[in-house]
């Protein structure tokens, strides 16, 4: 049994003239033990569909599925107490930027000690003790500094990794993380990568990466769905993502800059409205 | 001697600070380099390496700066003047920070044109607009009516406004998509042969200067390590470890060895 | 009939038409364009029920100041001591009359003439005042900021009503002394809100890439900042006008504002407050007036807000 099964996702939100706007439509995949990446531009319906996987779509937006099952559990007949006790204690959710994911008044070991509290019946003392071990698996050089640390007084790519630690600390099955990197620079961002997949590995955790960028998703996942305006136009392993057949996928591969092949223009993505529906042959 | 002969930036031992006494950061210090007539210039580092301060310095934005500036020939002072104005022009990176909210798009190009003394607006706006791609009928839209790609669109339109030599571009991709991003560096590419224009382009990402300049700055920490012709860039060959990295990082995840 | 039928047709194909050209996407001109922007952020502001109530009760407001001499049943300042005190309802008086035989609903509709006035030029001067010294502080900073930012703290420092009082024994009693030095005692608020304004705006991009086409301070703060600050000061406004219509009145109750006779709803509310347990609709009427414009003004303000700021409107 597969650890997450997505069937006929669909995420919906009111516009103002009366209509339906289609954030994700009829989106299905399974999640193993594995590194699964989701690509796709700005209102690709990529972020939506990781937030409806926890059911943190707010209203008025409208979340319909025929299942979402964690382990077997369908985790839309779960009422709302239920799923809190979902949310983090095991699938946890890691954001774009560290700066608007921690709370500012509270130090960084505070706040991971509350993580790991909130789901486990820990005393302080355990609890601190395990937010080092995890401060100290994140590969930061001096817990016991970053423990009493104020969010402000980390940098960017230790503010996501004290969000990782955070994350990680109740032992999840699952991770999703959306542009867990796009805020760092690119040394940093190799780090913090390195240290999500290992983690991911030790632990037997599945993860769900979700980024814009296709080189990155290409190298660092082992597979990947490509999303174009709420639908998942094409899935493929990550290893053959230059054979990709989708039109879409093709152009947005093709209009990236490479060191290794200049030229002179770029191609233009020309987008195809029919990529919007699904191909007729698939149709019901 | 000609204009044409000059550099269209000269940068020689510059150095930018902000703040005073024990809150001074020198966010740049002592950066040299020149961007030839007609030729485009990369800056690459990471956040807080002191590359758009460069810029902001070139511009005026960033007052506290000692070293030489000359653009076109001419040595900056400390204030600038309406022909630097004309000459010089920059695209900001943000384009939804970039353009006055309440403002169409009409009324930015106009205002700008005025600015700079340019009469005949309302058959100057259309040109400037056809000149980004863009139709008459994105004229009287307000920026929130506007995707990313099309704001910065309208803004390399105001920055053409005064037809200048010189663009400043300040990461002018990083906000967006990258098929629009290809679109845009397109733009940017068709713009610079036809208008003769030399760019100073800053940017993160090694492949988009990779594509768009013909020598590379590479900065850290306000000083820079390593300048480069494109051809060593596009081979991966740097002689600084720094460089080696970032290029490594550019080409996607690499698992620990 | 069948002339009229054509006629309405026809009228309803060219409404149709000005419709049409009024919500186009595509303006063919500057003057299409602020046309069609305003009509759609009337559609706006219409589609909100509770602000159009507001603009309702607002416009009958000025035309009732404008006709009182048609719509007042009895001369505001005739006093018939014989008919004092009689209650609402009562036949000729529906309001019914004060203590010295007035007619209440006569002095309401005279005095909405007098509270247009004082709402009219405190609106005016008290936000502009507070406005100009807000972005320039801000945008200015330094000296400037901090010398004018300590000028409006010792504004705020005094109580509005004691600052009024000496501003009004300085310049003496009467309604537009008043009405002055309400607005003195007004702008320090505007003038925070806008500097905080300010301070956000100034170091945009936006205001970078003006700065590049060589605009100067002056165009930046007029032309840039001011319209981005205006919406919060509207807003600000219309919720202090309540506040400034009871401030004119406690003038008028210490006898520094309106004079006596002069039908303002504040003064009226003073005077009706010796009988306020035996002869309740003396207070009650003028209060009940300032009530319903405030009211209006607050919802007006709301609706306002949504067309004026496209971010929020944009979600």
């Amino acid at each position: 049994m597969s650890l997450l099964e997505v069937e006929n996702l669909e995420v919906t939100f009111p516009t103002r003239d009366g209509g339906l706007f289609h954030a994700v439509r009829g989106v299905s995949f399974t999640l193993g033990d594995e590194r699964l990446g989701i690509v796709g531009e700005s209102g690709s319906g990529k972020s939506m569909t990781g937030r409806a996987i926890l059911r943190l779509i707010r209203p008025p937006g409208r979340l319909t599925a025929t299942r979402i099952a964690l382990a077997g559990e369908d985790l839309l007949k779960k009422s709302e107490i239920e799923m809190r006790a979902i949310r983090g204690r095991r699938i946890s959710m890691v954001m774009q930027d560290p700066k608007f994911s921690l709370n500012p008044v509270m130090t960084v070991g505070e706040q991971i000690m509350e993580a790991y509290q909130l789901h486990a019946r820990a005393s302080s003392r355990e609890a601190r003790r395990r937010a080092l071990e995890m401060l100290n698996a994140v590969q930061i050089r001096d817990p016991e500094r970053v423990f009493r640390a104020y969010p402000h007084e980390v940098s960017g790519g230790m503010g996501q990794r004290v969000m990782i630690a955070m994350m990680l600390i109740p032992d999840p099955d699952i991770l999703i993380a959306d542009e867990p990197t796009s805020a760092l620079d690119v040394s940093v961002q190799t780090e913090v990568l390195r240290i999500m997949d290992r983690l991911v590995k030790e632990r037997g955790m599945g993860l769900i990466f979700i980024s814009h960028d296709l080189n990155l998703v290409a190298s660092f996942c082992d597979r990947v769905l490509i999303m174009y305006a709420g639908r998942v136009v094409e899935t493929l392993p990550a290893a053959r993502l230059h054979d990709a057949k989708h039109p879409y996928t093709k152009g947005l591969l093709n209009s990236l800059p490479r060191l290794d092949a200049p030229k002179d223009k770029l191609e233009v993505l020309s987008r195809d409205p029919a990529w919007a529906h699904p191909p007729p042959s698939s149709a019901p | 001697m000609t204009e044409e002969l000059q550099p269209a930036i000269k940068v020689d031992d510059l150095s930018v600070w902000f703040g005073e006494g024990t809150d001074r950061v020198d966010a740049v210090k002592n950066a040299s380099f020149e961007v030839p007539t007609g030729g485009s210039f990369g800056l690459v580092g990471e956040s807080g390496s002191g590359k758009s301060t460069i810029l902001r310095a070139i511009t005026g934005l960033a007052s506290t700066w000692t070293g030489r500036i000359e653009t076109t020939g001419r040595p900056l002072g400390p204030k600038r003047d309406k022909v630097f104005y004309r000459t010089v022009q920059m695209v900001f990176q943000d384009p939804y920070a970039s353009l006055h909210p309440r403002h169409s798009v009409d009324q930015v190009l106009d205002e700008t044109l005025r600015l700079h003394g340019i009469a005949g607006t309302n058959e100057r706006i259309p040109e400037l607009l056809d000149a980004v791609g863009l139709g008459p009928s994105f004229r009287f839209r307000y920026p929130h009516q506007l995707s990313g790609g099309q704001r910065q669109r309208v803004a390399i339109a105001r920055a053409l406004a005064p037809s200048p030599k010189i663009l400043l571009l300040d990461e002018p991709t990083s906000a967006l998509d990258v098929s629009v991003q290809a679109e845009i560096l397109n733009l940017l590419s068709d713009l610079r042969a036809k208008n003769n224009l030399s760019y100073l382009m800053v940017s993160h990402d090694l492949a988009v200067v990779g594509h768009m300049c013909e020598a590379v700055a590479v900065m850290q920490n306000g000083e820079i390590v390593e300048t480069m012709e494109i051809a060593a860039l596009r081979a991966l060959e740097a002689s600084e470890a720094y460089t080696q990295r970032l290029l490594d990082a550019s080409l996607g995840y690499r698992a620990a060895d | 009939m069948a002339d009229a039928a054509e006629k309405s047709s026809g009228d309803a194909a060219s409404r149709s038409a000005l419709r049409q050209w009024l919500l186009t996407d595509t303006p063919t001109s500057r003057r299409h364009a602020r046309a069609a922007a305003l009509y759609q952020g009337w559609l706006k502001f219409r589609s909100n029920t509770l602000a159009m109530i507001g603009l309702g009760i607002m416009i009958a407001l000025v035309l009732i100041a404008a006709f009182a001499p048609l719509l007042a049943p009895y001369d505001p300042f005739a006093q018939d001591l014989s008919n004092r005190l009689l209650p609402p309802g009562t036949t000729g008086h529906i309001l019914g009359t004060d203590s010295l035989g007035r007619d209440i609903l006569s002095r309401l509709i005279y005095g909405s003439r007098i509270t247009l006035y004082i709402v009219a030029l405190v609106a005016l001067i008290a936000p502009v005042a507070g406005l100009m010294i807000g972005t320039i502080a801000g945008f200015a900073g330094g000296f400037i900021d901090a010398a004018l930012m300590r000028i409006t703290d010792i504004f705020l420092a005094f109580p509005r009503l004691v600052l009024a009082l000496a501003f009004v024994a300085a310049l003496g009693a009467g309604i537009e002394n008043a009405i002055i030095a309400i607005s003195l005692t007004a702008w320090p608020p505007y003038a925070r809100i806008a500097r905080a304004e300010t301070l956000t705006i100034r170091n945009s991009d936006y205001i970078a890439a003006v700065r590049l086409q060589g605009a100067g301070p002056i165009r930046i703060i007029t032309g840039h900042i001011w319209p981005l600050c205006i919406s919060s000061l509207i807003v600000r406004v219309t919720l202090d006008m309540a506040g400034i219509i009871l401030a004119a009145a406690g003038l008028g109750f210490l006898g520094l504002g309106a004079q006596p006779p002069s039908p303002e709803w504040g003064a009226m509310i003073s005077e009706g407050r010796r009988f306020i347990l035996d002869h309740w609709w003396v207070a009650t009427m003028p209060g009940l007036a300032i009530f319903t414009v405030s009211l209006a003004f607050n919802l007006l303000g709301d609706g306002l807000r949504d067309v004026l700021d496209p971010k929020d409107a944009q979600e």
